[in-house]
């Protein structure tokens, strides 16, 4: 009777996830879905404590921790910090599967020395460790990267490939031991590749992740969001519960599809993502400049936007370490109020996570009716007057389009050089990520405006209203 | 066997289903979308509210049921509360109209 109960509710809790998520698809309705997928959430725990002979004191203490911890750092991080917020709670998802999948193997040991060990939960205990490791000590190296507790530059070693090969196979000897001493209580038959497992697991992370640059990040956090989904999936086979394995497997099935959006953004392939250190030559690569990039005065940029009558921006990762989207709304509302039409662009890995300068516009006020698309803006391009660039670069280079030596060849980038104007706010001539040198630098309808970029657009903002 | 060729089949049902239903989501959803599925994601809590109660089945396995219930909790409550504080910036924007 209690079990059927439990598992009617595990249904109703896979409906509303379903539903949550199906709702996130516009963004009318994206908050209720994800109040929906919270109560499905609230349904299945209180669902399971009803299962027979659990005793409390210890699920009320772990509850109340990680509630408090969770409800804490959920209200207090600032919207910029959301990539870094983001990869951390992947690592813990990754946690807490690696934790079930080793709780279980311990609670069946006694069970499986009388009685043999099932083919499939064995398998999938080891999965659960091993998925879940890989993805919490990757997170907690893409948090380190994203949050600039250690240097975002893809840092590499030689035979990096030889040694991720050997743990690889390392962890498939543990895997075949593990699997055929599941069942023997001796630790040195079962436990010990069962736990040798886990630190390469670990360590697999660690070095999967490091030689990933800070611009590559949107592909890895998408990846680790998969990964967090499929080791809920593995912890599911393990209790052969369906709840875990239809969540799971949806959100492995959107962290891979958000994986391949970001890919085709960049025209390149997820194994050229994680196995080439892209952008780990620095600017050291770059050719000769083609000549002379114009700087301009705040000044004179104001006069120029003054008589514009079409205004884009394109931001980039650099106007959210500016913190520059309070005053680039600012800008464009006094542009708009001075008669310009004014839209915003947001190329799909701009910034370090998939949506991160939606965020920030929408977290400035930025109206929806604001923001463009690239197919939509490229075409119309030649008649827009002044295109700002806000700390981007490479998703503005025209090398991509032009040069096929380019290592960002082929990459669909904003036209920005196509507009009659534009304006690179940039603190200085470094090249960005890919480490290749933007030829939109030196265009004769480009001019750069140097300096930190919040300054520059407080600088314009001020421009407008002395006016 | 049987019983987990039946995971297996709604294993892959729901692949297919997750595709279908994240292909839609536009890319200004993407971050409320990856922090929301993050927090679903957080369901292994089921899985650790049943090691962490079954105290008669050893001390170890309790201690890492409880620490599992711990991380699970910080991604559901976390990943939730975050998403909704972002939607809600979203949601403001449509005073100036649908795209």
């Amino acid at each position: 009777m209690e079990t059927a109960f439990i598992q009617l509710a595990y249904i109703a809790a896979a409906i509303l996830f379903i539903f949550g998520l199906k709702m996130l698809g516009s963004a009318k309705t994206a908050r209720r879905g994800n109040r929906l997928s919270a109560l499905g959430m609230l349904i299945a725990v209180v669902a399971t404590l009803f299962t027979q002979g659990l005793a409390f004191p210890y699920i009320v203490a772990g509850v109340l921790i990680g509630g408090a911890i969770g409800a804490a750092a959920a209200v207090r991080v600032p919207m910029t910090s959301m990539p870094e917020f983001v990869a951390l709670f992947n690592g813990f998802g990754g946690m807490a599967s690696l934790l079930v999948g080793w709780a279980e193997y311990q609670r069946n040991l006694s069970v499986w020395a009388a009685d043999a060990a099932p083919f499939v939960t064995v398998l999938a205990i080891f999965l659960a460790v091993f998925i879940g490791g890989v993805t919490f000590s990757g997170s907690l190296v893409a948090y380190g990267k994203l949050s600039e507790k250690i240097s975002g530059k893809p840092l590499l070693f030689k035979g990096q490939h030889i040694v991720n090969g050997g743990i690889i196979a390392g962890a498939l000897v543990c895997a075949v031991l593990f699997m055929a001493n599941a069942d023997n209580p001796a630790i040195a038959m079962g436990y010990a590749p069962f736990l040798v497992a886990g630190a390469l697991a670990l360590t697999l992370g660690v070095l999967a992740t490091a030689p990933i640059g800070g611009a590559d990040m949107p592909v890895v956090i998408s990846l680790l969001n998969s990964y967090s989904g499929l080791a809920a999936c593995a912890a599911g086979f393990v209790i052969g519960n369906t709840v875990l394995i239809v969540s799971g497997a949806l959100v492995g099935a959107s962290g891979m599809i958000l994986t391949t959006i970001m890919c085709k953004a960049m025209n390149r392939s997820l194994a050229n993502v994680l196995f080439s250190g892209f952008g780990a030559a620095g600017g050291a690569a770059g050719g000769a400049q083609q000549g002379e990039a114009k700087p301009i005065t705040v000044e004179d940029a104001y006069f120029v936007l003054e008589a514009a009558n079409k205004v884009v921006f394109v931001p980039g990762y650099g106007m959210a370490v500016a913190q520059a989207q309070h005053a680039v709304r600012e800008l464009g509302e006094l542009l708009e109020a001075n008669g310009a039409e004014v839209s915003y662009c947001v190329h799909p890995v701009a910034g370090r996570m998939p949506g991160h300068m939606n965020v920030l516009l929408a977290e400035a006020n930025v109206p929806y009716e604001q923001l463009v698309e690239i197919e939509d803006i490229n075409p119309i391009m030649g008649t827009v007057d002044v295109a700002i660039v806000i700390g981007a670069n490479d998703v503005v280079n025209p090398g991509a389009r032009e040069d096929p030596t380019s290592s960002i060849y082929g990459m669909p980038i904003v036209n920005v050089d196509h507009a009659r104007t534009c304006f690179v706010l940039k603190r200085s001539m470094a090249s960005g990520f890919a480490g290749v040198e933007n030829p939109l630098f030196f265009k004769e309808n480009n001019r750069m405006l140097f300096g930190d970029a919040k300054a520059s657009v407080q600088g314009l903002v001020a421009e407008f209203k002395d006016a | 066997m049987s019983a987990d060729i039946l995971l297996l089949f709604t294993f892959v049902l729901a692949i297919f289903l997750g595709f279908e239903l994240i292909s839609k989501v536009p890319s200004q959803l993407h971050t409320p979308l990856m922090s929301g599925s993050n927090a679903i994601s957080g369901i292994t809590i089921v899985g650790a509210l049943v090691a962490a109660g079954s105290v008669t089945e050893g001390t170890l396995s309790v201690v890492l049921g409880t620490l599992a219930v711990v991380f699970a909790t910080i991604n559901v409550v976390g990943g939730y509360l975050v998403t909704d504080r972002m939607l809600a910036m979203f949601k403001h924007k449509e005073q100036g109209g649908p795209r």
